[in-house]
């Protein structure tokens, strides 16, 4: 028997404090979203988180442990959220739960659980449905405007289920892939530089997905570091291609208000059990993170390149980890 | 060393409740004399003193029961007067609750102290001055119980710290010591610093405690070579090498000691013992217990040493069957029986709240968030001591991530979201390697041993097919004929006088 | 076609090249295999793997005529370190050996000794002081508990003792991992 008391007080802090705090920073993005976008993305949200809490608890059954303390802690519910909210909220449920089955059992659980899984599973799960599925996940509903009527509408919600009624979906592909369209075409990309006049709607989903993350930093959840070395690396090595040649390559503030970088930054890569443990590690993740994800977005296949970027240097931590060892206390 | 008046700040540390108010409220309370002293003859880090009295015989106060052996040892003495009723294996406060040798003394009420020759330390050299502390019993009152003496005997000190730090919650006797006793205090370091001939020293205390900073600034007004420096109020800064830290800037590892940089550290109780001992002959007999927690009357007592417990709970207001927690809430541990003595180890006795008792002592999994990384004051890297030691791969543990360097102050359990008892991880892990190595160290001489024996049959079994071989060489044809017919008269001799035996 | 032939080829001598010429430059002149082996193994020099001693016993490993699972006194713990480091798989501890004991000590009763000096030459690491007709008794602290003394001792006055668990001995033991009982 093992005399687990010492020591006998301890700090009011768990898993689900955490991550609960991670939702709370992510709520103000989503009433921006259904006020833009309609209350689509709360069916998924529904839908999505539901499907994940269910195979969680399937996974934990199968690996016989507990469930009500793992599925509680809202690690699964997160995770799901971070991938529902990548996605495109008006994308077949049948397309989501394929991502969700594979964020969960096969990035997840299969590696062995919370605290096990070498990869960020919302990452996986979206880098499974982009390379299966790339038509349906490049096509992103457009906003009209902000509806209040979207929120009053939202008693409603369950009717989308039906799909006879019709809900007037505008699609079409977001800032980075028209660009990367172009590019591929040779045709000259005439886009204004970013000002905060000109935000579109998914922009200022992003900058409230930066202000939540401040939010985070403050609460300490997460440390600066990784949120601060990715922008300043996407920052930064956009800026080198955006001074070779302007009319290619887009502007820096482009690049930070596009694509997932905000959402990235301070919500994905932040994710503790794939990202290196050490301070100078975390740093050094974030800025290769950064300049894969530049190379990806200008001159890989694919418009944006956050989610491999993530996979591939989650692969690398082990090795980042091993080098960032800082010194301890007397051995200088 | 060069002294500034700059606090420095370590790393990491937490900053928990500090629940001191409840037990400084009144003053050191005194109980009368028990009737049973249960003394432990081992109160100490090191070999177990040499017992000097028997059963039955008449003990006075301050006598010594045990003298120490050498190297590291320490003495034990009577804490009153009465008759040694039995010497055997009693119940002690220990983890394992495995019981050790104690002396139990029977008082007579009289509390006559022995007659001691008064040190006069102007005539006694300094071997001689580290004879006479050899036999005084101090060890370490912080509840490390070094002996005391073999930290004083050294000459290359020239910076005392005094660790009036105090830093885990819920203890209060070293504050209500300085408080309350302070000309004994300050008599007691200047006294250190006489005999050792240390030029400086510092007094290290936490802002938590502002009315003994008070009463040491009026003491120390005039003084020139003891100075004080109030940090703020951070768990572990009471730490040895913590407390260095934020009084000199200077950091040391687990691998050298502070003597090492002319630096020596010790406890307010330890200095008081000290200055009793110098001053009055006095060894080390009664100790400040802080009795605290889930109690209606928490207080600080002078206990003798022997005292039972029970009767400290009782004068508090607690009940006989509580949960115990000798020692703080952070480095403490619960007491596997109550129906033990004070020791000199024993600070505090924290009779455990509701919140203490764990209710949920699920261990999940680690989710390799880092609040351990950033509160930990000796910079290591919890989480990977913690799946090395859970995984009982412990050759990386020592070299690479310096689990002896942990202190196991509990600050990365204490923050842990997923529950984890990270600290009994390193003891266990700690444990083990320490066994590890003593079995290969013994497993070495056996080796040595063997391999020995298996030399000296061969050598002996060499040495005797050569004295044969000389023996043969030696004796020629013609001897070796007149051997035997000796050999033969010698037989037919025997026979014939075996023969006359026989009629 | 042929050109990729040839490249591969070649680039596969060179590597062969390189390869045999670092096994032959680059050889570590470290710790012959058998002092390895006997490193690990226990040193209680019983006897109960079949092998007059460790040293033996290593040797025999070494030289792949016995199996790493023989040695009772190194455990469950040993094999594996054995099996780590001859990378060979893991095997449970072969019962026919003999079972994992708690560490005793072996005691003798003096007062039925009758100094025949049989256990002194029987004891593989010289632990017992005597001498013929004198009373003979064991150094503790030398002792590895092999029991090979009780079988020689005509009289039967040799017993062992488990060594009892003290505050000097006592280990902080393994914390108790709730998650999965509770299940």
């Amino acid at each position: 028997m093992a005399i687990i008391d010492s020591p006998a007080i301890k700090e009011r802090s768990t898993v689900s404090i955490v991550m609960f705090t991670v939702i709370l920073a992510l709520l103000p993005s989503l009433f921006l979203q259904i006020g833009f976008f309609g209350y689509q993305i709360l069916g998924n949200l529904f839908i999505g988180i539901g499907f994940a809490l269910f195979l969680e608890a399937i996974c934990l059954r199968l690996r016989n442990y507990p469930i009500r303390p793992f599925v509680l802690d809202g690690s699964a519910f997160v995770a799901a959220w971070l991938l529902i909210v990548s996605v495109p909220a008006n994308i077949p449920i049948w397309t989501l739960l394929i991502g969700i089955f594979f964020s969960i059992v096969v990035a997840k659980h299969a590696y062995g659980g919370i605290g096990s899984n070498p990869f960020n599973p919302a990452m996986i799960g979206y880098a499974v449905l982009l390379i299966s599925f790339p038509k349906i996940m490049t096509n992103w509903p457009v906003s009209e405007g902000f509806e209040v009527n979207n929120f009053i509408q939202f008693f409603e919600f369950f009717s989308f289920l039906n799909t006879n009624e019709v809900y007037d979906a505008v699609v079409s592909a977001t800032p980075l892939d028209q660009i990367k369209t172009l590019l591929f075409l040779g045709e000259e990309v005439n886009i204004l530089p970013i000002s905060f006049s000109t935000l579109a709607p998914y922009q200022m989903i992003a900058l409230l997905y930066f202000l939540g993350g401040l939010f985070l930093v403050y609460k300490k959840v997460i440390t600066w570091h990784l949120p601060l070395s990715l922008i300043l690396s996407i920052y930064f090595f956009s800026s080198l291609l955006y001074f070779y040649d302007q009319s290619t390559y887009m502007s820096p503030m482009f690049h930070l208000l596009n694509g997932a970088t905000f959402l990235a930054a301070f919500f994905i890569i932040t994710d503790p059990v794939s990202s290196p443990t050490t301070l100078k590690g975390k740093v050094i993740f974030g800025i290769l993170i950064g300049l894969i994800t530049v190379i990806i977005r200008n001159y890989g296949g694919y418009p944006d390149g956050i989610a491999f970027a993530v996979i591939f240097m989650n692969i690398c931590v082990p090795l980042i980890e091993k080098f960032t060892q800082p010194k301890v206390f007397g051995y200088e | 060393m060069e002294l500034t008046d700059k606090i420095f700040k370590f790393f990491g540390g937490i900053k928990p409740n500090g629940h001191k108010s409840i037990s400084t409220m009144n003053p050191i309370k005194r109980l009368p004399i028990p009737k049973k002293l249960i003394i432990p003859v081992r109160q100490h880090v090191g070999k177990v003193p040499n017992i000097k009295v028997s059963v039955g015989e008449r003990v006075l106060k301050g006598q010594i029961l045990a003298e120490p052996v050498a190297n590291i040892s320490a003495a034990t003495h009577s804490s009153s007067s009465g008759t040694v009723i039995a010497i055997e294996s009693n119940k002690i406060p220990h983890p394992s609750g495995l019981p050790d040798l104690c002396i139990t003394i029977e008082t007579d009420g009289k509390d006559e102290w022995i007659k001691n020759d008064k040190i006069d330390r102007s005539r006694l050299s300094s071997e001689a001055l580290y004879e006479v502390m050899k036999f005084s019993g101090i060890v370490g009152l912080g509840g490390a119980t070094f002996p005391t003496h073999i930290k004083l005997n050294s000459n290359k000190i020239k910076t005392l710290i005094v660790n009036a730090a105090e830093c885990e919650p819920y203890i209060t006797c070293d504050d209500m010591a300085m408080q309350e006793k302070t000309k004994e205090f300050i008599e007691g370091i200047q006294i250190t610093m006489d005999i050792l001939k240390i030029p400086h020293a510092i007094i290290g205390i936490e802002d938590n405690k502002p009315k003994a900073i008070e009463k040491l600034k009026i003491s120390l007004s005039g003084s020139k070579n003891i100075s004080i420096k109030v940090v703020p109020t951070i768990y572990p800064s009471g730490d040895e090498k913590r407390l260095i830290y934020l009084m000199l800037g200077l950091k040391i590892s687990k691998e050298k000691r502070p003597v090492d940089f002319g630096i020596q550290v010790f406890n307010v109780a330890t200095l008081i013992s000290l200055g009793r001992f110098f001053y009055h002959s006095e060894p080390v007999i009664s100790r400040i217990v802080t009795v605290t927690g889930a109690l209606k009357r928490p207080n600080n007592y002078e206990a003798l040493i022997g005292t039972p417990i029970q009767e400290l709970i009782k004068d508090a207001g607690g009940s006989p069957n509580q949960d115990i927690i000798m020692g703080g809430p952070m480095m403490g541990f619960k007491l596997p029986h109550t129906d033990v003595s004070v020791t000199k180890a024993m600070n505090c006795l924290l009779a455990m709240t509701d919140d203490m008792k764990s209710k949920d002592t699920f261990e999940m999994p680690c989710i390799r968030c880092t609040k351990c990384v950033e509160v930990c004051p000796a910079q290591l890297q919890p989480q990977e001591l913690y799946w090395h030691a859970k995984s009982k791969q412990f050759e990386k543990l020592t070299e690479d991530y310096k689990l002896f360097d942990c202190i196991e102050c509990g600050c990365c359990s204490y923050v842990c979201p997923s529950n984890i008892p990270l600290v009994q991880y390193y003891r266990y892990a700690k444990s083990e390697i320490r066994d590890q190595l003593k079995s290969s160290e013994v497993a070495d001489i056996a080796r040595e041993r063997n391999e020995f024996r298996l030399y000296r049959i061969e050598r002996e079994k060499k040495e005797r097919a050569e004295r044969n071989a000389q023996r043969r060489a030696q004796t020629s044809d013609i001897d070796k004929k007149k051997l035997i017919e000796e050999k033969k008269a010698a037989i037919a001799e025997a026979m014939k006088r075996i023969e006359e035996k026989e009629k | 076609m042929i050109a990729a032939i040839l490249i591969i080829l070649s680039i596969t001598a060179f590597i062969g090249l390189v390869l045999g010429y670092a096994s032959i430059k680059l050889k570590t002149d470290g710790d012959p295999i058998i002092d390895r082996i006997d490193k690990i193994l226990p040193q209680t020099q019983c006897g109960q793997c079949g092998y007059p001693g460790c040293k033996p016993y290593a040797t025999a490993i070494a030289n792949g005529e016995a199996d790493i699972n023989q040695c009772p006194p190194g455990g469950d713990d040993g094999v594996h370190k054995l099996a780590d480091l001859l990378g060979v798989e893991y095997k449970p501890l072969n019962a026919e050996h003999g079972e994992t004991k708690p560490k005793s000590i072996a005691i003798i009763d003096e007062s039925t000794c009758i100094g025949c000096t049989l256990c002194i030459q029987a004891c593989p690491v010289d632990a017992i002081i005597g001498a013929a007709k004198q009373m003979h008794t064991i150094v503790e602290k030398e002792c590895t508990g092999c029991e090979l003394c009780l079988p020689p001792c005509p009289v039967d006055c040799i017993e062992m003792v488990e060594i009892p668990e003290t505050t000097d001995n006592w280990k902080w033991k393994y914390p108790i991992h709730p998650i999965k009982q509770q299940h």
